[in-house]
């Protein structure tokens, strides 16, 4: 225990360690450098240690109201864990349980907040953030004054990294029994196989006429699986037939806003655009230098996508 | 059930962004409002559990911005009170200072549900809605897409969002308060002479109260608009170099394995 | 004999019998010739014989909330061929939709998305309303801005949302601007002020929303001193000549076409580049079919040396719709989704059947629309689309340096 200690909220997604939990470690990692603490993970419920090795110390916290999610005993277990260990900081990630642990623990400790954070640092005593936030128009300089102070880090905030920490172990009980709260979590939901809803992927594999022929579709398919995301298109595609509409990008269809939009053939005609434009990041590939969606994007390449898509999924597949 | 929802004004992004002279703030001056996002889902929550179930919605907003626009279109849709809080700052206070005086305001509503959105965009210290749990001593839990009333009287089941469109019901004991990404439906459509009419005949309640100011935990030493958005970065190269290197990309983003 | 839908169905039907033009569909003979006629009519619950059938036998319900309520885009044949002369397009079909929405039905999520950003930027496109000007920027020719420097002129031109705002046509609006400069036209725009005239609201029911802008608009056009309206818009054309006299806001307005025309013999001489291209006009619904107004646009097209003017099967009174009309802009997902046909797919092939290389518009929806149109249906690179104001400017060498 050290007051310089930086402690990471480690989430989980179907029993592993979510990547953003590494990106975090590796934020964490940086900051106690600067300040001379540990890295503590703190894992609740069914984390798996063995993935933690990037932290100096793993606490894995268990209680069955753990094992699934409830605010109320998440944010005790958390509260417990950071009134014993005293860190400098406490980094938790802009999730679905982020939202709710990180500023729900700041209100209790009265405890600095900073949300959106991009980049975190300490400079002599001070604790400074970048944070973004007016949609991404804006950025911040800020400085949390008490500790601990608690970081909402943006995804992509850091990038993981292969450095490993001592790796320690220590499993723990509550000190008393968690009590559910009013807020009870019942069951999980898990989406309907129906169609996509595009609206609500963090990853689309958008293709326009670029993609030539109904058969090609099914080469973005794979590679959308292999992202984790879905196939989406421009006008020209739903038209043929090729998608249903409910895949259709733009303005007569619908506007998204997934972390990552690749634009497939797509030349990026106005119409297109409105519907894509405020994507966290596109990425476009045309065979046309000039196509305008390459004005959007971030990152663009001219090639034919007939044959860059199966290059894209064997790249992803080699992982 | 008594449904109270807090609105709240945010500057509008399709005007550039300014900032204000002192560096440490946005310029709102030349600014124009909308209402919040996430607020507004709360609004059309609230009323789809009324018009489900009964009772009524009280909207609390802080005298800000163009607020008195989004009042009148909250009233056309069918809110039945509306409380204003007098506030006459240059920019919206930071979310503690801002979640006690809505606390102030909410306190003697005698609210069952208080619905807020889950994120406002100009947001630093953020999370309202869990402050304003905190400030009303309220249970609390976020990223609700969806709320139903329960089975048991006196509760409801809300749908809390998590990533690949799964969900977690909860089960929640009133009064409690949540924080709103979407509502079951999207915020409805109201014509615009039902706004006109309520512009004449909707009635504001004024609320003065008073937050004791504390020293803000989270300085703003500086702003700055984030590096300009150029032309996109073109990859060169065979098919296979590109790919790689997209997935590179995409792996720095946290985007794959 | 009250209505089955008791007060709701008689403040409609009451609303129904005191229209401003044509007569009130209750003189219906149920002949027919209105569904006949409407191109989205077959994929329709409620074409327009069915949709005055049950109206007028107060079976509402059934009528404001089916999705064909949302279908009709405005392009005036059924009202056209009405042998009673029922005002379909213009009354009927409005009407019917503030019913709807009055009674909490919802009208399609992009017209929604439209309405809210015609109310709250004054612009279909939800653009900053600041940046209004940007089609100015750089030009060649002077533009005086009336909101900030008012002088009497002879005409006020509303510039428009499309052109104002939108890449592919504020190239025609600058070249309107060097035309009328040419032409030695006194004119003036209103800038930033300048908003939506609100055609498409008010044709697809957004009665308040309509209203609000008349107000809006009045005041501005009240503040100005200028001969007439000039408008690039037949659409905004309509809505000046027609509805905005309704609250006593009566203006002359021209569309472009007919403003041009009276400067012919001006025009003769400085059409000094021959346009080589085989040329067909699709006449609009709203300058077209509803005001008859048919002869300018070839007029100015047959100005121009090597222009070859032909005609589609399908002109004038009979021309077939591009579907964009009155808000259908904004409803080509709905229609689809409903089973409607793609009007403008349709008629870039009639075009193209022709044996043309240029279809000439003079509508700003239709560059797009058709555009689009022609990349679907594979005619793109054999089928140009061009507004008259394209053409004319090539030839008067005012013409954009890049047009493709």
């Amino acid at each position: 225990m050290s007051a310089q200690d930086v402690l990471v909220l480690v989430e989980t997604r179907g029993g592993a360690v979510a990547d953003a939990t590494f990106e975090l470690l590796a934020a964490a990692r940086e900051l106690a450098k600067a300040s001379g603490g540990e890295v503590l993970a703190v894992a609740l419920g069914a984390a798996r240690a063995e993935e933690l090795k990037a932290a100096d110390r793993i606490i894995a916290v268990d209680d069955p109201l753990l094992a699934d999610y409830s605010p109320e005993p998440f944010v005790a277990a958390v509260r417990e864990v950071v009134a014993a260990e005293q860190p400098r900081a406490v980094l938790v990630g802009s999730t679905s349980i982020g939202w709710d642990v990180g500023p729900l623990l700041a209100a209790r400790l009265n405890a600095p907040l900073a949300t959106g954070c991009q980049s975190v640092r300490l400079e002599g005593n001070d604790l400074l953030a970048t944070t973004s936030f007016c949609g991404g128009k804006m950025t911040a300089e800020c400085s949390l004054k008490g500790a601990p102070a608690i970081l909402m880090m943006l995804p992509g905030c850091c990038r993981p990294s292969e450095e490993t920490g001592k790796g320690a172990v220590e499993q723990r009980k509550p000190s008393a029994p968690l009590a559910a709260g009013a807020v009870a979590f019942q069951e999980w939901i898990y989406p309907e196989a129906g169609d996509v809803d595009i609206t609500q992927q963090n990853v689309l594999v958008a293709v326009g006429r670029g993609i030539q022929q109904q058969d090609n579709v099914e080469l973005a398919e794979e590679l959308a699986q292999s992202l984790g995301g879905a196939v989406a298109a421009s006008r020209p595609v739903i038209d043929q037939g090729w998608l249903p509409s409910t895949r259709q990008v733009g303005k007569s269809g619908m506007t998204v806003k997934p972390k990552c939009f690749l634009a497939l053939g797509i030349s990026g005609a106005p119409e297109h655009v409105e519907g894509m434009k405020n994507s966290e990041l596109i990425v476009a590939v045309n065979t046309d230098p000039n196509a305008p969606i390459f004005d959007v994007a971030h990152y663009g390449a001219v090639a034919d996508i007939v044959d860059l898509i199966p290059a894209l999924t064997e790249s992803l597949q080699k992982r | 059930m008594n449904i109270v929802v807090v609105v709240r004004q945010v500057p509008d992004l399709i005007e550039p962004l300014e900032i204000a002279s002192s560096g440490d703030a946005l310029d709102l001056d030349a600014a124009s409002f909308i209402i919040n996002e996430s607020d507004d889902h709360a609004l059309e929550q609230a009323l789809l559990l009324k018009e489900a179930g009964g009772g009524g919605v009280t909207v609390v907003a802080l005298d800000f911005g163009d607020v008195d626009n989004s009042l009148y279109a909250a009233a056309a849709k069918g809110a039945d009170r509306i409380v204003k809080i007098a506030f006459d700052g240059d920019v919206p206070p930071p979310a503690r200072e801002s979640a006690a005086l809505y606390a102030e305001a909410i306190k003697p509503l005698g609210a069952d549900l208080v619905l807020v959105g889950v994120q406002a965009h100009d947001e630093l210290d953020g999370g309202l809605s869990p402050f304003l749990a905190a400030a009303l001593g309220m249970p609390y839990v976020g990223v609700i897409r969806g709320v139903k009333a329960g089975d048991a009287p006196g509760s409801v089941v809300a749908c809390k969002e998590f990533p690949g469109a799964v969900m977690a019901r909860m089960n929640v004991k009133l009064p409690a308060l949540l924080g709103i990404l979407g509502a079951d439906q999207p915020p409805r459509y109201v014509p615009v002479s039902r706004i006109r009419g309520a512009m004449k005949t909707a009635q504001f309640e004024e609320s003065a109260v008073a937050a004791a100011v504390a020293e803000p935990l989270l300085k703003v030493g500086g702003l700055s608009p984030p590096a300009p958005a150029a032309r996109a970065e073109m990859l060169a190269g065979s098919e296979e170099e590109i790919a790689g290197r997209i997935v590179e990309i995409l792996a720095e983003k946290g985007l794959v394995k | 004999m009250a209505p089955p839908n008791g007060d709701k169905g008689t403040a409609l039907l009451e609303k129904l019998s005191r229209i401003d033009s044509g007569k009130p569909p209750f003189g219906c003979m149920q002949c027919g010739l209105c569904a006949a006629t409407c191109p989205l009519g077959p994929a329709m619950e409620y074409p327009p014989r069915k949709l005055i059938l049950q109206t007028i036998a107060g079976n509402l319900d059934k009528v404001l909330t089916s999705p064909s309520l949302w279908m009709c885009v405005a392009c005036y044949a059924c009202s056209k061929r009405c042998p009673r002369g029922i005002e379909l397009t213009e009354e009927l079909w409005p009407a019917l939709r503030d019913a709807a929405m009055q009674e909490g039905h919802q009208p399609p999520a992009e017209l929604q998305e439209t309405f809210q950003n015609v109310f709250k930027y004054g612009n279909v496109l939800g653009k900053s309303p600041r940046q209004r000007l940007q089609w100015a920027k750089d030009l060649d020719v002077r533009v005086l801005d009336l909101s900030k420097d008012p002088k009497p002129v002879d005409v006020l031109w509303l510039v428009g949302c499309y052109p104002s705002y939108y890449p592919r046509n504020q190239g025609v609006a600058r070249s309107f601007a060097r035309i009328m400069t040419e032409l030695g036209v006194s004119w003036g725009i209103l800038g930033t002020k300048e908003k939506a005239v609100g055609e498409c609201d008010r044709m697809f029911g957004e009665e308040g929303l309509f209203e609000t802008l008349v107000e809006q608009n009045r005041q501005l056009f009240d503040e100005q001193d200028f001969g007439k309206i000039v408008v690039l818009d037949p659409h905004a054309f309509r809505a000046l000549q027609s509805f905005y006299p309704r609250f006593g806001a009566w203006y002359p307005v021209q569309h472009y076409t007919q403003f041009l025309e009276e400067y012919i013999e001006q025009l003769k001489p400085l059409m000094v580049k021959p346009v080589e291209a085989v040329v067909t006009y699709h006449d609009n619904c709203c300058v077209g079919r509803r005001c008859e107004c048919y002869d300018p646009p070839r007029e100015l097209l047959k100005l121009i040396p090597g222009v070859k003017l032909v005609e589609m099967s399908r002109n004038r009174d009979d021309s077939l719709c591009c579907g964009g009309g009155g808000g259908g802009m904004w409803l080509d997902a709905h229609i689809v989704a409903n089973g409607g046909r793609r009007l403008s797919d349709e008629r870039v092939q009639q075009a193209a059947d022709t044996g043309a290389d240029t279809l000439a518009v003079s509508c700003p929806y239709e560059l797009s629309r058709f555009e689009d149109a022609a990349k679907v249906t594979g005619l793109e690179g054999k089928l140009k689309v061009r507004d008259i104001i394209e053409l004319m400017a090539e030839s008067m060498d005012l013409g954009e340096r890049s047009i493709a």
